[in-house]
Parts: structure tokens; C-alpha cells; sequence
């Protein structure tokens, strides 16, 4: 490890530090984590042993007031190319789950662009008084390009998915190209997929996403007004293929805290096999304040 | 100057517990050759001037070599030698050192080649050293230079001991390129293979010598093209790991796995030649430790490097990981099954020969008839050809019957060419 910048905060790090003293990330310097050598190069594998080693992105875990995500490698990837991002705009919930395609090359930084990226522009937008739809619109779009600045020539085009849900007010606004999925799950009422998959029935063959060779990327963007208080889901296919019913996911999801629930649906994927990577990022949602919402939603004893 | 890029083709995928590892290494240096800088360049045009060589043989001989002559590039430093039970250098013929092209001197080498006449044995190795020294006193005064060699004969290396024969090519070895050409029937393929091989250059045969003069243009013209002397390929590999080969296979065969200099523990360097515009494949095979399901490992980083300065020119991963999906593991990459194949009929043609010289009919009918049928499947269609007037298939039943009465210049050329491989037809990818 040769000095440089922080991957994390980018401040000066020096040889030999194992965390960065601004931030406190881990700096890899600890060895191989197959063979122990400490010879681990900056693109992640072992120069002794050959081993990829594990990325901060295998298991990632956000929480915030108002929204909780985990994002996890699953069990047969040797990369997390899910990605995840979530913000907080004035009162509304802003969540963004994308998937990297993973015949596409760097899918992981195709994902990790676009969530980045939309939930950034998601937050200006709302928070200049743009209405939800415009503003996941605009996210889309700005994503999109984002992604498709990422190819370079003579490669083919890295590429994702997007799903978003802004979620304040009486309303949940889902924005959606490709098979990742938004749920409502009612606490009262009945859940729903919100999300239709672009892809051909069946198969996993998606029919539109962010890349450079997706053409021109016009989102699916739906309203819902919820009839009580609920959570909404975002998910990655790592989770959906194996529990797709909204029923299974709203008897796990309901009654926890927003990180807790999407914990145990991390979980569950990855008992089921874990084939795919995970993301799950939980929104709990109460129509009209707040207040509502964390009676639904009351904190795990610890 | 040359700019050279790397593509791996491969199946990283492994089932769970599986070890190989193939991969092939497409390496491409471009740049048009007609706007290639003025690299500083030597040739030595090496010409047999044995008794056999009388006659028509001779003649051409001189025609080829002032064709040579006539194509080198102004500047490019020469010298011709004439090759019997000795080597003498003809030009230049009043200094023992390699001189410039200019109009002058190529009129004198000229004029000196017209003066080769026939006589006397065969010893191809002091031919060769003599070009090893010329090409040594030349490499001290410009040491990136490129330094080319054309040796022709028309027999057997008869006037030259073994022993002797070795101790004078590995002398050579690593202080030029050479490529030979055999003229006739009556030259040994396995010798001049042995000496291309070495020396990292090609063997063709030429059936007619009026065919020379034309060979040795192209060959000098391709000479004069190259822009990038002494280029290594060199590959890291995991400790746990073990190399199986390293070999080119594209444009021709030729397994590099034993020409190995060690950079470090884990790296070693294979020696490539000097480059111009053109692309080159390489079938790499390495074993390593199975890894878990969803494991990623690096079994392999490959760099194209100047040796000397270690400048990296390009690079590529070899990569395992090992998946549960059978779907996924079990395709095998189309490239390198495409090089296995052309692997497989190198071998088939070469042992069949063998058997077929040894009269173990048998076999050579075996070896011979399964090459007729990966050459046609493959896409080899001059080795069909030539298979095609050592062995006959039996239309309706498909059986191999060996040709009574075979052209010994068919079945010099089916040796000499069984080492050059076909592209794939289409490239999947594209």
C-alpha cells in the first residue's frame, strides 16, 4: 500500500495505515484475506495467492429516520453489483435500488453511478419544489447519463436497472427500467407489486436499462396513494426470485424497524440460496405525518 | 511508435473443485506499416551455396538474394553470407562489419551475389554463428536495433556434427530473428524447425526455386515492417499455481513454455521477437487450488513487455471463478477450443508423417484421416488440400486409404505447414 488518498473521504493517508484518520475506513492493509500475505494489489486481488479479495460493497448496511437498505455479494457472486442510496428530502423518503447487469463490464460501477447519482438529483429536485413524477424523471434521465459516460470504446457499454420511491405526503411515487421491483406492503390493508419488470416473460432477459446501448430511456413512473399506513419495498431480483408474493415479504417486513426488516429479508434470500446479490432498501411509510408511521414501525427492543 | 493491445478470450467460470485454467491472449500491434519510424534495423541474407545447390538452384538463389537487397530500406545495415562447410561472408567483402544500404553498396552486394557459386558441404550452424558475431559487434553500437536473419538451403545439415550443430544455435540464441526457407526435396523439415524455432522465426517451403525471388522480397519486406525489437511476453502466476504452457498459436504453433527466464518467484518472461503490424495469439494454461463457489481468483496477469526497460506495452487478467451453475461453467470458450483443435491436427499430421516414414501404415492411415477431418471442419483449407494428396476418404463410407505414389514436395509442404494455424472462422463476438 503506497500512500495515497482515502478511497472513502479522500483525505492523505499514509504506508502502512490500517484506517484513515479522518474517516476511520478501512485501508486494506491488513493481508490477504485467503493466504494472509500482505501483498493485496489496487485492483483487489492477492499478488501472492491470486484470491479477489472481499469488497466494503459484499455487505453494506444504511440507515436513516426515515429509511433503512442492506445491500449484500449473496452466496455464488464473487461481486456486489447491486447498488444502493437513500436520502432524506425535507419530509419525504427517498430511496434508489439498481442492479449491474452482469454480462455488461464494471456493472458494479454502473449500479453504484446510477443510485448515486439519482438519489443526488432526486433530493435537488424535491427540494426546489418539484413534484415527485418530474423529479424521478429528471433523476432517470440524469442517471442514464451518468451511466452511459461510464463506456468506453472497444468494451461493450456497462449497464443496470433502476428502481426509485419517493415516499412523503399521502403519496408513494415509484420510477422503474428493468426487473428491479417496488412493493406496497400494507400493515391493514392488502400489498401490491407497484413495479411491471421490463423483461421478456419468463426469463431474465431485460427489455430496457441504463446503458449506453439502451437507446433512449424512458421510464415507467406511477403514483400510488396508499389506503393506511405500510412500508415501501425496493428490491433487487436477488430477493424477488425467491419470495416474489407480496404477502411473504409483508409478514416479514411489517412490525420491525426499517433496518431489522430489511436485515431478515436479506436473510431469507440468502437461506434460499442466495444466488443472486441482494438489496432491499425499507421505507416505512404513514399517510399524512410522520408520528403515524412509527407507531407502525416501533423500535426492536434491544 | 507501435501501439499494441490485449484481449483475453476464456471461460472464467470452473465447476466447483476444477482446476485448468485455459485462456487465449490475442495481442495486436498496430500502426501501418508504410508509417512505421525508421527503426534501426540489420539484415543478413544467408544463402546455401552447397554442390547440391547447382544449376537453376544457384541461379535463383543469386535472383532472390538481390531481390532482398533491392528491398531493404536505405540506412538498414547488411551483410550476405554464402553457406557451404563454411560460411563466408561475400559482402561486404573488404570489412568484417555490417554496412548501410545505400545504392552504392547495394550495387556492390549485387554484384558480389552474382559471383555465388556451388561448391562444397552443408553446415548450417556456422553459417549462423558467423551471423551471430556480425549481428553481435552491430548490437553494441545500436542495442534496441532489430536484427534479421533469412537462411535458405536446399539439404541436410551433412558437414556438421551434432553436438556442434547445438552448441553453435545456442549461441545464437536470443541475438536475432531468423527465418528459413527450404528450397527442393532434399532438406530435413525437422532441422530448419529446429533453427526457426530457436531463433523465433518461420520455416516455409519452397517447391520451385524460381519461386525464391518473390519469397525473399516478401520475407524482406516484412522484415523492413517491424518496429519493435525484442518484446517479451511476461506472465505472473499464483503462488499455489503451476504453468502447464505458454504457447503461441496463431499464425503458427510454437510452444514457448520451455523458453522461460525467471523475473521473480512468480513471473516469468517468454521471448517474442521483434514486432510490426500484426496480431499474434497465445494459449496459455495454468493449475490452480479450486477455490470455493462465488470465488474470484487472478490465475494469471499478462503483460507485453520491453525487457529491457520493462516498459508494459499491454495487459490481461486470466481469471477462475468457480460457480454451481453448470450452464455457465461448462461452456467452453470458442477460441480456445478453436486452438485446441488447431493443436490436435498439428499433432495428427506430424505423427502420422512419422508413422508413415516408419511404416507403421496403421497408424499414419489413423493420424492422417482424423486431420482430413478437423481440417475441413476447422477451416484449414490448404492443409485439406495437402492431406488430400497423401490420404484418400472413401466418399460413401468415409474411410482413409494412404495415396501409393506421394509427391515428395506434398508431403515436405503438409510438414513444414502443419504448424500454421487458421483464424476462426467467425468470430462469435464480433
Amino acid at each position: 500500500m503506497v500512500s495515497g488518498a482515502c478511497p472513502a473521504c479522500g483525505t492523505l493517508v499514509l504506508v502502512g495505515e490500517a484506517f484513515c484518520e479522518q474517516c476511520g475506513h478501512a485501508l486494506g492493509v491488513a493481508g490477504c484475506t485467503a493466504c494472509g500475505a500482505r501483498a493485496v494489489g489496487v485492483d483487489g486481488y492477492c499478488e501472492n495467492c491470486g484470491m479477489l479479495q472481499p469488497s466494503e460493497r459484499d455487505h453494506v448496511e444504511i440507515e436513516l429516520e426515515v429509511a433503512a437498505g442492506v445491500s449484500d455479494r449473496g452466496l455464488r457472486h464473487s461481486r456486489n453489483e447491486d447498488a444502493m442510496a437513500l436520502t432524506a428530502a425535507g419530509t419525504m423518503a427517498v430511496g434508489v435500488v439498481c442492479d449491474g447487469v452482469s454480462t455488461s463490464p464494471r456493472p458494479e460501477e454502473a449500479s453504484q453511478t446510477a443510485a448515486d447519482t439519482a438519489v443526488a438529483a432526486l433530493a435537488k429536485q424535491l427540494g426546489e419544489g418539484t413534484d415527485p413524477e418530474t423529479a424521478t424523471r429528471e433523476a432517470v434521465r440524469l442517471a442514464a447519463e451518468a451511466v452511459v459516460a461510464l463506456a468506453e470504446q472497444g468494451e461493450d457499454a456497462p449497464a443496470c436497472t433502476y428502481v426509485s420511491a419517493v415516499a412523503g405526503g399521502r403519496q408513494v411515487t415509484v420510477g422503474w427500467v428493468g426487473d428491479s421491483r417496488a412493493y406496497w406492503l400494507g400493515s391493514g390493508s392488502g400489498s401490491e407489486v407497484l413495479t411491471g419488470d421490463d423483461a421478456t416473460p419468463g426469463t431474465h432477459m431485460l427489455t430496457a436499462w441504463l446503458g449506453a446501448d439502451a437507446g433512449e430511456v424512458v421510464p415507467h413512473v406511477r403514483t400510488f396513494t396508499p389506503d393506511g399506513p405500510g412500508v415501501v419495498l425496493l428490491c433487487s431480483d436477488g430477493l424477488w426470485n425467491y419470495y416474489p408474493e407480496p404477502s411473504a415479504l409483508a409478514a416479514v417486513a411489517l412490525n420491525a424497524t426499517p433496518r431489522a426488516a430489511a436485515q431478515r429479508l436479506v436473510r431469507l434470500a440468502l437461506e434460499a440460496g442466495g444466488h443472486d446479490n441482494i438489496t432491499v432498501v425499507v421505507i416505512p411509510f404513514g399517510p399524512g405525518d410522520q408520528a403515524e408511521a412509527t407507531v407502525v414501525f416501533p423500535k426492536e427492543q434491544q | 511508435m507501435t501501439d499494441f493491445t490485449m484481449r483475453v478470450d476464456q471461460n472464467k467460470y470452473l465447476p466447483a473443485g476444477s482446476e485448468e485454467v485455459h485462456a487465449i491472449v490475442t495481442v495486436e500491434a498496430s500502426g501501418p506499416i508504410e508509417r512505421a519510424p525508421m527503426a534501426e534495423a540489420a539484415e543478413i541474407i544467408i544463402v546455401d551455396t552447397s554442390g547440391s545447390m547447382s544449376y537453376d538452384k544457384i541461379a535463383e538463389a543469386r535472383k532472390a538474394a538481390r531481390a532482398a537487397i533491392d528491398t531493404l530500406r536505405d540506412g538498414v545495415y547488411f551483410a550476405v553470407i554464402a553457406g557451404n562447410h563454411e560460411a563466408q561472408l561475400v559482402f561486404p567483402d573488404r570489412a568484417v562489419v555490417l554496412v548501410p544500404a545505400t545504392p552504392e553498396s547495394r550495387n556492390a552486394a549485387r554484384e558480389a551475389v552474382s559471383r555465388l557459386v556451388a561448391e562444397g558441404g552443408t553446415a548450417m550452424g556456422r553459417w549462423l554463428r558467423r551471423a551471430a558475431d556480425l549481428f553481435g559487434d552491430f548490437h553494441q553500437a545500436y542495442p534496441g536495433a532489430i536484427k534479421h536473419a533469412i537462411l535458405l538451403t536446399d539439404g541436410k545439415n551433412e558437414h556438421e556434427r551434432a553436438p556442434e550443430f547445438a552448441a553453435n544455435l545456442a549461441y545464437c540464441t536470443g541475438k536475432f530473428v531468423c527465418d528459413c526457407r527450404g528450397v527442393g526435396v532434399d532438406w530435413a523439415v525437422a532441422e530448419l524447425r529446429q533453427i526457426a524455432s530457436t531463433l523465433l522465426g518461420s520455416v516455409m517451403d519452397i517447391r520451385r526455386p524460381e519461386d525464391l525471388e518473390a519469397d525473399f522480397r516478401a520475407m524482406t519486406q516484412a522484415a523492413m515492417g517491424k518496429t519493435v525489437a525484442d518484446v517479451a511476453l511476461r506472465l505472473w502466476t499464483p503462488r499455489a499455481a503451476k504453468l502447464n504452457f505458454v504457447k503461441q498459436v496463431s499464425p503458427a504453433l510454437e510452444d514457448l513454455t520451455g523458453r522461460r527466464t525467471e523475473v521473480d518467484a512468480l513471473t516469468g518472461d517468454y521471448p517474442t521477437g521483434a514486432w510490426g503490424g500484426e496480431s499474434r495469439e497465445y494459449h496459455i494454461s495454468v493449475r490452480v487450488p479450486a477455490g470455493n463457489v462465488g470465488q474470484e481468483m487472478r490465475a494469471g496477469l499478462v503483460r507485453l513487455v520491453l525487457p529491457g526497460s520493462g516498459e508494459v506495452l499491454a495487459k490481461g487478467n486470466i481469471l477462475a471463478q468457480w460457480s454451481d451453475d453448470p450452464v455457465q461453467s461448462t461452456r467452453i470458450n470458442p477460441r480456445v477450443a478453436h486452438y485446441t483443435g488447431q493443436q490436435e491436427l498439428a499433432s495428427l499430421i506430424q505423427e502420422g508423417l512419422q508413422a508413415r516414414n516408419d511404416g507403421d501404415l496403421d497408424t499414419a492411415t489413423a493420424r492422417l484421416g482424423k486431420a482430413r477431418g478437423i481440417a475441413e471442419k476447422a477451416g484449414n483449407e490448404e492443409t485439406a488440400t495437402l492431406l488430400d494428396k497423401v490420404i484418400e476418404i472413401d466418399p460413401a463410407t468415409g474411410t482413409a486409404r494412404l495415396r501409393r505414389d506421394v509427391d515428395k514436395a506434398d508431403e515436405i509442404a503438409l510438414d513444414t505447414r502443419s504448424v500454421r494455424t487458421v483464424r476462426m472462422r467467425k468470430d462469435p463476438e464480433a
